[in-house]
């Protein structure tokens, strides 16, 4: 119970973050110039974004679970689980930041689940 | 067409980062939290004493300075590729941790796990084969 609660939290809390820090850096713009100086004033845009700090704390929120699951299981058995949110971030993607999926990308995702889905079935 | 090429370039040199720094931080955090032993928290005391206990393990800020490089890389990419690019080209970082698990770790891979890894990789490999960005710039 308290694994799934756990992973539950990786993948969702996860993927809300990412997608809140992409839609911050969509915002912030492209990078361009990559001097420590610019990298600096980069930042500093970067974090008068609140989708930012929305996406942050969410991670932070699927750090400290994925610390916790990592106690007492394998790292080679938790990190290929959390790839749960691939199928979370996809239709993520498409609803929450309008970006458009081919169905080439598509085909590559959906073989991506099939083998994570071996890699969890593969457990023992 | 030139600047195509600077963008893919880029963009693969930020995904290189990532899947090793990706991997190499959550190894390191499992080597920790691992560690530790059994950890039971069952008051507010208790929290505060296995917080202090993560957090004075070396190895876990070495995991968290690993996973830093990875979110760095990973941020400067997003700032010009799809998020629904980038997560799964950066999967191929699934393969990387299982190796370091099984080689560093010592832990067990099934042959089904690793079946299932081959087929994440071949995942990426088509989906690597698509542009960085689809939407045009406004």
């Amino acid at each position: 119970m308290f694994e799934t609660i756990c992973f539950s939290l990786i993948v969702i809390a996860g993927t809300v973050g990412e997608l809140c820090v992409s839609r911050a850096m969509k915002e912030v713009g492209e990078v361009h110039d990559f001097r420590p100086a610019a990298l600096v004033r980069f930042l500093l845009r970067a974090i008068r974004v609140k989708w930012m700090w929305i996406g942050v704390a969410m991670m932070a929120i699927a750090f400290f679970s994925l610390l916790a699951v990592l106690t007492f299981e394998n790292v080679s058995f938790v990190v290929p689980v959390t790839a749960l949110s691939y199928v979370a971030g996809a239709f993520g993607g498409i609803f929450f930041l309008k970006e458009h999926v081919s169905p080439r990308r598509w085909v590559g995702v959906a073989l991506v689940c099939i083998g994570v889905t071996l890699v969890v079935i593969g457990r023992r | 067409m030139n600047s195509h090429k600077r963008l893919h370039l880029k963009t693969y040199l930020m995904i290189t980062i990532m899947v090793l720094a990706g991997p190499m931080g959550n190894v390191l955090l499992g080597k920790a939290m691992k560690s530790l032993g059994k950890l039971t928290i069952s008051s507010p005391a208790d929290l505060l004493h296995v917080a202090v206990r993560v957090f004075t393990t070396g190895t876990l800020w070495l995991g968290i300075a690993s996973l830093i490089t990875f979110f760095v890389a990973y941020m400067l990419v997003l700032s010009w590729a799809d998020y629904s690019y980038v997560q799964p080209a950066s999967s191929i970082a699934y393969a990387v941790v299982a190796l370091l698990g099984a080689t560093v770790l010592g832990e067990f891979v099934s042959p089904t796990r690793w079946a299932g890894i081959a087929i994440i990789c071949l995942g990426v490999f088509i989906v690597g084969q698509t542009g960085p960005r689809t939407m045009e710039k406004a």
